[in-house]
C-alpha cells in the first residue's frame, strides 16, 4: 500500500505547474501540503489522485503506473475530495454519498444491501445519518463538507485526498473536520492553508514553492521562521506546543516582514518596468 | 434480502407496463380524433387487422386514415419527443448546465441550412431530398461546433460557446439563403418546416425513427450512473471511477445523432428537449436511471397530444407543431414551476 510521485512534472500549455516534485504517502499517516497561493498544492492534489496524468515522471500506486491500474480500480482505491464541488441538482444527502459506490457499481452488478450498509457507515463516520434525508442545498459549508468526505469514504479507499478541505468553514468547523479526518482509518493527503492546522494535525508536512516540492518532514521540521519567511513572506515565531508534545504553534508578526513584501513588491515593479523599457 | 430486490425489480417492471399501456392508449386515441372522428373500435379492430391479421370487418377509408395517415404520424411523434427530451436530459446532466438543449449542438441549425440548400440552391441536383439535406447539414454543424469546442480547451463552456457560435453561423447561413434566392412561396415552406410538421410522415419515417429512439435511450439509459457522477462536476465524476472521455463523446455522438435523426424528418421542433426533462425532474428527481426514462415518456406523450392539437386546434388547417409545442408547453411548464415551489 504505497502512493508515490517519482520526478513528476505538469505542465499547462508551456507552462510548468509543477516540476520535478518527488514525494513517498507513508501508509497510514496524515499528510499535511502547504505552500503560498499558486505553489501548485491543488495541481499535485490533482496529480496524486490520477485525475491528471503527470506531464512527465511517474505516480505509482503500490509501485504500479496509475495510467495502467485504470480508473475504476483507481476510484476504489483513492477517495478525493475536491476544493470547490456544488450542484444545483436536487438530491438528498444519502444520494451523494450513494455516488461513491460507483466504482462498484455496473449493469451486472446493481446497488445490493452491502452498497447501502457501505453508505450508512460513511455517513457514521462523519456523524452526518441524522441529516440523511436532507436536501444538499440547506446543508451548512461545514455539513456539505463532511458528505463530501462521506462520499470519498463509501469508496472504501485506502487513500482520503483532501484539497483544501476547510476552505470557507468558521474555526469550530475547520477543526471539527481535521479532528474527523484525523480520526480516520485511512492514509490522507490533504492540502491545508493554514499552518497551525497544518502543525496541529499532520504527522508530515511538504512545502511547496513554485511548483517545487521545497522540504518535506515533520511539522517541527518544516515550520521555522526561516521557511516561514523565504516560503510564506511572513515573520513568526515558532513556539512549542506544551500540551501536545512535539507539536508546534506559529506566532505572525504583524509589519515585521511587510516591509521585505514591500520591497520585494518595489523590486518587482522596478523590474517589469525595467523590461517594458528594454 | 432477496424480497426486496425482487420487490424493488417487480416495481421497476410494473411501472414500465404501465407507461407502455399509457403510450399505446394515447397513440390509439391520437389515431381516432381527427378532422374526422373515427371511432375506438374501429381503430383497435385496425391495428388488429394489421398487426396479426385479425380479419375484423373495418371502412376502407377508415382504415386507411388510421394506418397510413394518423398512425404512423403518431408513432413518429412519439419517437421524436422521446429522443429529444432524452437527448436534452443528457445533455444538461453531462454540461451541469440547466439551459443545455439538443439543439444547442448546432443541430437545428445546420438541419435549416441543408433543407434550404436542397430546396432553394438545388443541391444535390434532385437526387437527396430535404429530409437527406437536413440530415447532412445538421452533422456538417455538429461537426463544426465538435471541432470548435475541442479547438477552444474541452470544458463544459466551451462546448456550450462553440455551439451558440456554430447555431449562429449556420442561422445566418439559412437566412441569407433565404433572403437572397427563395421565393415568399418557398420562404413560407421553410418556415413551416422550421417549426416541425409531422404532415408528411408515414410508414418509412417509423422504421427509421423508432429504432433510432429505441437504440439512443437504451445507450444513454446505460449510462445513467455515469451521468449521476457528473453531479459535482467533472473532475468529480473522474474520481468516482467514470472514463469521462469516453463518456463525452458516447453521450454527446448519441444526442446529436438521434437529434440529428428526429430534425431531419420532422424538422426542428423546438421546446421539449430543453423543458420536458426538467418537468421529469419535477416527477422523479435528479438521479438519471428514473429520469431518463421519464423524461422519454413525457416527450413521447407530450409530442402526441401536440400533434393532435396542431391537427384541431385551427379548422381546416394544420399548425406548425412547434408553435403548439409551446403554447401549450410554456403555461404547463409554469404550472409545473409554480407548484413544485410550493411542495418543496
Amino acid at each position: 500500500m504505497s502512493l508515490e510521485l517519482r520526478n513528476v512534472d505538469w505542465r499547462v500549455g508551456f507552462k510548468k505547474i509543477i516540476s520535478d516534485v518527488t514525494i513517498a504517502v507513508k501508509p497510514g499517516e496524515f499528510l499535511g501540503l502547504i505552500g503560498p497561493n499558486g505553489s501548485g498544492k491543488t495541481s499535485l492534489m490533482s496529480v496524486l489522485s490520477g485525475i491528471r496524468p503527470p506531464s512527465g515522471g511517474s505516480a505509482l500506486l503500490d509501485g504500479q503506473d496509475v495510467k495502467r491500474i485504470g480508473r475504476r480500480n483507481l476510484a476504489r482505491r483513492i477517495g478525493f475530495v475536491e476544493q470547490q464541488a456544488d450542484t444545483i441538482d436536487r438530491i438528498t444527502v444519502t444520494e451523494a454519498v450513494s455516488l461513491g459506490r460507483t466504482p462498484y457499481l455496473s449493469l451486472l452488478t446493481p446497488w445490493s444491501q452491502n452498497d447501502d450498509a457501505v453508505v450508512d457507515d460513511a455517513l457514521d463516520a462523519v456523524d452526518m445519518r441524522s441529516m440523511k434525508d436532507r436536501m444538499w442545498h440547506t446543508l451548512s459549508g461545514g455539513e456539505k463538507q463532511r458528505v463530501h468526505i462521506a462520499r470519498a469514504l463509501a469508496q472504501e479507499p485506502e487513500f482520503l485526498l483532501l484539497d483544501e478541505p476547510t476552505n470557507h468553514l468558521d474555526i469550530r468547523h475547520q477543526l471539527g473536520i481535521l479532528e474527523l479526518v484525523r480520526r480516520l482509518p485511512v492514509t490522507v493527503v490533504a492540502a491545508l492553508h493554514d499552518l497551525n492546522h497544518a502543525a496541529m494535525f499532520c504527522d508530515r508536512i511538504a512545502m511547496m514553492d513554485g511548483g517545487k516540492l521545497r522540504a518535506i518532514g515533520t511539522p517541527q521540521d518544516i515550520l521555522i521562521p526561516e521557511n516561514l519567511r523565504d516560503v510564506f513572506g511572513v515573520s513568526a515565531t515558532v513556539e512549542p506546543d506544551n500540551i501536545h508534545p512535539g507539536r508546534c504553534m506559529i506566532r505572525y508578526h504583524a509589519g515585521g516582514t511587510n516591509t521585505d513584501v514591500v520591497s520585494d513588491f518595489a523590486e518587482m515593479k522596478a523590474d517589469t518596468k525595467k523590461d517594458r523599457i528594454a | 434480502m432477496i424480497g426486496l430486490l425482487s420487490l424493488a425489480f417487480t416495481n421497476r417492471i410494473s411501472a414500465t407496463l404501465v407507461a407502455l399501456m399509457l403510450l399505446c392508449v394515447t397513440l390509439a386515441f391520437a389515431a381516432s380524433v381527427g378532422e374526422t372522428a373515427i371511432p375506438m373500435q374501429t381503430v383497435i379492430n385496425t391495428i388488429a387487422n394489421h398487426v396479426w391479421n385479425a380479419g375484423h370487418e373495418v371502412d376502407v377509408i377508415d382504415a386507411g386514415i388510421v394506418w397510413n395517415y394518423r398512425l404512423s404520424r403518431a408513432v413518429v411523434a412519439a419517437s421524436c419527443g422521446a429522443s429529444l427530451a432524452v437527448a436534452g436530459a443528457v445533455l444538461q446532466g453531462l454540461l451541469r448546465n440547466a439551459l443545455a438543449d439538443p439543439y444547442l449542438l448546432g443541430i437545428s441549425a445546420g438541419a435549416s441550412t441543408g433543407a434550404v440548400s436542397v430546396a432553394i440552391l438545388g443541391l444535390g441536383a434532385g437526387v437527396l431530398g430535404l429530409s437527406v439535406g437536413a440530415f447532412i447539414g445538421s452533422l456538417v454543424a455538429f461537426a463544426f461546433v465538435a471541432l470548435l469546442s475541442l479547438q477552444a480547451g474541452r470544458g463544459t463552456g466551451a462546448i456550450i460557446l462553440a455551439g451558440v457560435a456554430g447555431s449562429q453561423l449556420f442561422n445566418a447561413m439559412t437566412s441569407f439563403i433565404v433572403t437572397k434566392s427563395a421565393s415568399a412561396e418557398e420562404a413560407r415552406g421553410i418556415m413551416f418546416w422550421l417549426l416541425g410538421n409531422l404532415s408528411g410522415v408515414r410508414w418509412p419515417d417509423v422504421w427509421l425513427a423508432l429504432p433510432v429512439a429505441i437504440v439512443g435511450l437504451v445507450i444513454c439509459f446505460g449510462y445513467s450512473r455515469a451521468l449521476d457522477a457528473f453531479t459535482f462536476g467533472r473532475d468529480s465524476a473522474a474520481s468516482l471511477g467514470v472514463p469521462v472521455r469516453r463518456a463525452y463523446v458516447v453521450l454527446i455522438g448519441c444526442a446529436a445523432l438521434m437529434t440529428a435523426v428526429m430534425v431531419s424528418i420532422v424538422g426542428s421542433i423546438g421546446f421539449v428537449g430543453l423543458v420536458i426533462p426538467h418537468a421529469a425532474r419535477f416527477f422523479v428527481g435528479t438521479r438519471h436511471s428514473a429520469l431518463l426514462p421519464v423524461s422519454a415518456l413525457i416527450g413521447a406523450l407530450f409530442l402526441v397530444c401536440a400533434d393532435v392539437f396542431s391537427r384541431m386546434i385551427v379548422p381546416g388547417q394544420v399548425l406548425p407543431i412547434g408553435v403548439i409545442t409551446a403554447l401549450i408547453g410554456a403555461p404547463a411548464f409554469a404550472l409545473i414551476l409554480c407548484h413544485g415551489r410550493v411542495l418543496r
